[in-house]
């Protein structure tokens, strides 16, 4: 198996007391190599957050580990977990809360410098921010740097974020929903810089989304990973996962999305689900977790044995009793 | 009594409703924001129609303008909506208030984004629609929960259950159906739908697309709906209105909003999305940021952005003129803009082909 830059193992949260438990995350294992992108899907309470915010270094696993080059990171000692920390960023969906509002743009993006020393002086600190502001595209710099966050726009605002991001020159960057609450006239410019820091500064992506098409358009040349219930159900190729999706869920979900194109839209061939409830945590189905909708079900199979995320060939990994028979 | 809305004047075949040269402002400190400017379109009988655009372009207000909803800050400064059924006409700026309420369920109703907010959470599903029915219509209590079950069921869900049932025991996807569910149940000619499945999952967003086309095609109402999602519009409308700056700027049959765009500002919004099945394609970005409606750019408001913009653009505002049959467009450069969408679509089909 290839070298990963990060890695997990059986990643498993719970949240929750004793008598009343959700595993919000369940035994996720998912390699990620330097310079890939990677996005994880799903739909809202799948786990995708809670799996992004483990990988960050923002939240404990219950159970299992998260391997960066090779060694657990929440094994090391402090000093180890900082520089972690440090190398792995995190950039959230609501550029409205995660910027403070009382601090400038050039205070906001200075703070980091100063705080870890990437900047000796003030002096330094402004070339440094005026750069960063460069890279995201907020030019000219001078126009942005005496500004507070609610004096730009939604996508404005995103793009300081992500320049906070790179100003501790991570390796690795989570997007968590990094576009959904910008508009689609400025989403793509978001995206297409997102891209370029992948380029340019080689930063490895997780990108999380619930948006199939902005994984697509994201991560054509990386891989998608769908989540469901706090599982991974496939991992695959992007090319491969929207063209020719393996697992019964991965079908309903490229099934059921509409499509910006009118005649394409109208005669996408439907999956029929048995059931449109989606299994709450707390009462989870035993055997398959999507047994009680998926249309391709076995009686004695699916709801008795869960299948495990298993490769298929390919560099495709599937978790699915009826995929796997082909 | 509450009939006397709809018997003011009789005319002929005609759309169910048609908004004339509609402008609503919004007054806030700063002053006022111009949120909707001179509105005009008809809807025709049976048929969805979609305003798309991006936040703050005015759908929302537009919609609420249409049934008299808007916040205290709002005025109608001018204009006209006409509404018909059955052979009569009502002026709905005329109405007085209590018989704005008739009208708002029995004749026009509107579902909202935000599911849940749009339910009291300490009363039981049934307490809320029996609230309705009562404020609009003569129905015994008997009488209603009967259709209100039957609804229920018609909406997919387990009437028995979610009749007696607290909103927040139904999850997002069942408490939409539930409204789309009381929504009808005046039987009203018109339902207007803000963003409806915004806030939804994939899988719950189909089922609920899948439903709003059946009950369509078996009720006959009318719908207008709101989204600033394209393959909403492109999935579930007859006719598509692009929506910029308070202004439509393109209204059209689907297809031809999809595949023969004569707007930039729709071009624009087309090439920013992508597709999620199919071929990779390169998605372009609108350069800018969409206008402060409090102080609107000179000329088209969306010549800043636009790549065609010369400067009878920067001077003069284009009005909403028929380009070719049923396609109504407001721009000076339309034809460079067709040109340039057919080019588009030549190379994505290109793609396609190549690869079968």
């Amino acid at each position: 198996m290839a070298e990963y830059l990060i890695e997990t193992r059986n990643l498993t949260r719970t949240f929750g007391s004793r008598r009343e438990k959700v595993t919000a995350v369940d035994n996720v294992s998912l390699g990620i190599h330097e310079g890939e992108v990677v996005c994880l899907v799903g739909e809202s309470g799948c786990g995708k957050t809670t799996t992004g915010k483990m990988i960050a270094g923002l939240l404990q696993p219950t159970a299992g580990q998260v391997l960066y080059r090779g060694r657990d990171v929440w094994a090391q000692d402090k000093n180890s977990f900082k520089d972690y920390r440090l190398g792995v960023q995190i950039v959230h969906q609501d550029p409205y809360a995660s910027l403070n509002p009382s601090h400038t743009i050039y205070q906001i993006l200075s703070a980091p410098l100063l705080h870890h020393s990437l900047a000796t002086d003030r002096r330094e600190a402004r070339e440094r921010v005026a750069k960063l502001l460069g890279i995201v595209d907020l030019t000219p710099v001078e126009d942005f740097l005496t500004k507070y966050p609610h004096q730009l726009s939604g996508g404005q605002r995103q793009r300081v974020s992500v320049a906070r991001a790179i100003t501790v020159d991570p390796s690795f960057i989570v997007a968590d929903e990094a576009v959904s609450m910008v508009d689609v006239s400025i989403r793509v410019g978001l995206l297409n810089m997102l891209s370029r820091l992948k380029e340019e500064l080689g930063v490895t992506f997780l990108f999380i989304t619930h948006d199939l098409a902005v994984a697509k358009f994201f991560a054509w040349e990386g891989r998608i990973a769908v989540m469901y219930v706090g599982s991974l159900v496939e991992v695959a190729s992007t090319p491969q996962l929207v063209n020719d999706p393996l697992h019964p869920y991965s079908k309903a979900l490229l099934a059921a999305v509409p499509e910006a194109d009118p005649v394409l839209t109208r005669h996408k061939e439907r999956v029929r689900l048995r059931s449109q409830d989606i299994p709450s945590l707390l009462d989870l189905p035993s055997g398959c977790r999507f047994h009680p909708r998926c249309p391709f079900f076995e009686e004695g199979l699916c709801d008795v044995e869960w299948p495990a995320l298993a490769p298929v060939g390919d560099g495709r990994y599937v978790a699915c009793h009826r995929a796997a028979q082909g | 009594m509450k009939n006397d809305i709809l018997n003011q004047s009789v005319s002929q075949k005609s759309p169910p409703l048609s908004v004339q040269d509609l402008w609503v402002e919004y007054k806030i400190e700063r002053g006022m924001v111009k949120a909707v400017r001179g509105v005009n379109f008809d809807l025709r009988k049976g048929e969805s129609l979609s305003l798309i655009g991006e936040s703050g372009c005015g759908k929302t207000t537009l919609g609420l303008a249409l049934i008299r909803l808007l916040v205290k800050a709002a005025t109608i400064r001018q204009g006209q909506i006409t509404y018909r059924r059955d052979g009569r006409t009502t002026d709905v700026l005329a109405l007085k208030e209590r018989d704005m309420r008739y009208f708002r369920w029995r004749e026009c109703a509107m579902v909202f984004q935000s599911a849940l907010n749009a339910f009291n959470p300490v009363l039981r599903i049934w307490d809320q629609i029996y609230d309705t029915i009562k404020a609009h219509d003569g129905m015994s209590r008997d009488q209603a929960r009967e259709s209100a079950l039957r609804l229920l069921g018609y909406v997919q869900l387990d009437p028995e259950r979610v009749i007696d049932a607290y909103p927040h025991e139904l999850s997002g996807g069942m408490r939409q159906r539930v409204l789309l569910a009381m929504s009808l149940l005046l039987d009203p000619q018109i339902l207007i739908l803000d963003e409806p499945t915004t806030a939804l999952d994939i899988l719950t967003q189909r089922t609920i697309l899948d439903l709003m086309k059946r009950l369509k095609a078996e009720m006959g109402f009318s719908m207008i709906f709101i989204s600033h999602d394209l393959s909403i519009a492109a999935e579930l409308a007859d006719r598509v209105a692009t929506m910029y700056a308070g202004g439509i700027v393109e209204l059209g049959p689907v297809n031809d909003i999809f595949y023969r765009p004569a707007h930039p500002y729709t071009l624009g919004l087309i090439r920013a999305v992508p597709t999620v099945t199919g071929e990779f394609e390169d998605l372009v970005s609108i350069p800018g940021s969409p206008p402060d409606l409090i102080d609107l750019p000179s000329g088209c408001t969306f010549h800043p952005r636009c790549p065609y913009t010369t400067d009878r653009c920067r001077a003069e505002e284009p009005v909403l003129t028929l380009y070719e049959e049923d396609h109504a467009v407001a721009c000076f450069h339309s034809d460079q803009v067709r040109r340039e969408a057919d080019v588009m679509w030549k190379q994505q089909d290109h793609h396609a082909a190549g690869d079968m």
